[in-house]
């Protein structure tokens, strides 16, 4: 047995110790905002126009492409057009931010979760509210009480489905991480697997190509479907709502987000003095009741 | 974590050749016994170092992902426990419809790729129009994108409203996945024909065989025999894409995880679904190595002229 020469055992040890250096030593400081500090700790100041936003000065608004009707007018979302456009305008204004001040950015539904550094400062995407989620992001209050419709073929039996009794023989299809598929899966317990679709597109071709019996979505984007986009088909009726609580739809933070009381504190003054339901009058009003299925 | 012996550490076990005749008295001399005595020490020593090399490395990237600030996080977010045991048998039924259709889709891929590259491979005039046809499909198929296939046939087909045609997601998209891969496969196998030396087949008609017995009885063997590796790259490369069809709605692994990150936000059941996909392709490769080391153990055993 030979001993290791020299130079190649002092070589090893130099480089393990800079290995080892690196590893502790590249780790960046955690930044001021501490990640597991509960939200909306004491100290912040929601002073207008001065939050604490990635680009100081502007207020920056994510959301899915393509943005869809109603919520947003012609795939744009800065045109203040469609009801999650204007609320998000809404919500700046109130925060202090004018028209100018804000910055809109495309950011897929998945990735708007995914742990790391967001890169905006709230997303606005039809997100329902869930103490779930809330263990991955934090959300302001809800700024819109949503219910779920189902969408059949007006020619088809599932159209005449007055129960959700009707519904269990049926294939049923929603888009995968809505709240849509939950209401197939938890009220309905159809006796066939619900299809889940990457996108509502993809579901609502489905429902065209007879793959699918009917599909489910929220009652607004129902209500544009059967009007605009698949003309030959109607709406079934709605679900109650899953353990007496409305559903409601909120802006996601990061977790932690310094903005998250201040946000949540504009979308309740913005419910108290009736903006949420002029907004929702103006852009949802479309969206009458449907009939509901016990 | 598994310290692979280095290929020096197999020295030492192949040096103690020529004792293989008991009776010819032969008695190693010292400097051989010395000499492979020190050939085991450096064995040894390499095997020491590699493990000590590879431990170390082991200990800076933990050390780099533990310290990192967004760990804590991270942890929670791809490795919880709970979303582990939640998401692992709804994974696993959808791991189901991956099975299926990769053994199905397979069986055909390997069927349809060995007869478009044989209507490729085939000589003489008058099938030149099959030359030219399976030419086609292999340049439009290989070149489409798989997931453009995969809409245009699961989508679009039904759209058609064809009687007695199937509009099931699954069907459709297998015969999508069918059409990509059998192009890919059929590169391989023409690669395989063609490689065969022209002699072979020289050989085979000159005792007699018809072309296209000289195709079945001696070319096919070997062309197939060495591409057995590429064809399994082409398999496991399918068993993956086998997920795409949950375009058309269909619930398979990866979209049973979807469902629950969608609903939960925490990506563990992703982690869950990956390792289930690893942990099936390793035995199928292991028993096509075994498989292709047995040919080549009979081929070395017959063959000697």
């Amino acid at each position: 047995m030979h001993p290791a020469p020299r130079a190649l055992r002092r070589a090893v040890a130099v480089a393990t110790t800079a290995l080892l250096a690196t590893a502790l030593g590249c780790a960046p400081q955690p930044d001021e905002k501490a990640a597991d500090a509960p939200s909306g700790a004491a100290g912040n100041t929601c002073a207008k126009g001065k939050l604490a936003t990635k680009t100081s000065g502007k207020l920056t608004v994510a959301t899915d492409e393509p943005a869809y009707e109603p919520w947003f007018k012609d795939d744009k979302p800065a045109g203040g057009e469609g009801f999650e456009s204007a609320v998000a305008y809404a919500v700046a204004k109130q925060l202090g931010y004018d028209k100018s001040a804000v910055v809109w950015q495309s950011v897929p539904f998945n990735k708007a979760f995914a742990p790391g550094a967001k890169t905006f400062d709230f997303d606005i995407n039809q997100v329902s509210i869930s103490d779930e989620r809330k263990k991955a992001v934090d959300f302001s209050s809800g700024y819109y009480d949503v219910r779920q419709a189902v969408i059949a073929l007006k020619d088809s039996k599932a159209a005449k489905a007055k129960s959700v009794a009707d519904l269990k023989g049926l294939k049923l299809g929603a888009q995968v991480g809505t709240t849509s598929l939950d209401y197939i899966d938890d009220v309905v317990k159809p006796t066939q697997e619900a299809a889940a679709y990457a996108k509502n597109d993809q579901a609502k071709s489905a429902l065209k190509n007879g793959q699918v019996d009917a599909i489910v979505v929220d009652l607004p984007t129902a209500f544009y479907i059967t009007a605009a986009e698949v003309t030959d088909a109607t709406i079934v009726g709605q679900f109650e709502n899953q353990g007496g609580t409305p559903e409601q739809f909120g802006l996601v933070l990061d977790k932690g987000s310094a903005l998250t009381p201040c946000v949540t504190d504009a979308v309740d003054a913005l419910r108290k003095d009736g903006t949420l339901d002029r907004l929702e009058q103006q852009w949802l009003s479309d969206a009458v009741d449907a009939p509901v299925l016990k | 974590m598994t310290v692979t012996k280095e290929e020096s550490g197999q020295e030492g076990a192949d040096g103690d050749g020529g004792r293989s005749g008991a009776g010819d008295g032969y008695v190693p001399s010292q400097r051989r016994l010395d000499r492979e005595r020190h050939k085991r020490a450096r064995a040894r020593r390499a095997t020491a170092i590699g493990a000590l090399s590879t431990l170390v490395t082991g200990v800076v990237l933990y050390l780099v992902v533990v310290n990192a600030p967004g760990w804590p996080r991270t942890k929670e977010t791809f490795f919880d426990q709970e979303y582990a045991r939640e998401a692992f048998p709804k994974v696993l039924d959808g791991l189901w419809l991956n099975v299926r259709l990769l053994l199905i889709c397979g069986a055909c891929v390997l069927v349809l790729g060995m007869l478009i590259a044989v209507a490729r491979t085939l000589r003489g005039p008058v099938f030149f129009p099959l030359r030219v046809l399976a030419a086609a499909y292999t340049d439009f198929f290989r070149g489409l994108p798989l997931i453009i296939n995969l809409m245009i046939v699961v989508l679009g087909v039904p759209a058609l409203r064809l009687q007695g045609v199937t509009v099931d997601p699954v069907l459709l998209g297998g015969t999508a996945l069918t059409l990509t891969y059998s192009a890919y496969v059929a590169e391989v196998f023409r690669a395989g024909i063609e490689s065969v030396h022209p002699s072979q087949r020289a050989a085979a008609r000159s005792l007699g065989l018809t072309n296209r017995q000289a195709l079945r009885h001696v070319v096919l063997p070997q062309a197939v025999r060495r591409q057995v590796p590429p064809l399994l790259n082409d398999l496991v490369s399918l068993q993956k894409d086998t997920g795409l069809v949950s375009i058309g709605g269909a619930v398979d692994a990866v979209r049973a995880a979807d469902i629950i990150v969608g609903r939960s936000l925490n990506y563990t059941p992703y982690i869950v679904a990956g390792l289930i996909f690893v942990a099936l392709t390793i035995p199928m490769t292991r028993f096509t190595d075994w498989v292709t080391a047995r040919m080549d153990r009979r081929r070395a055993q017959g063959g000697a002229l």
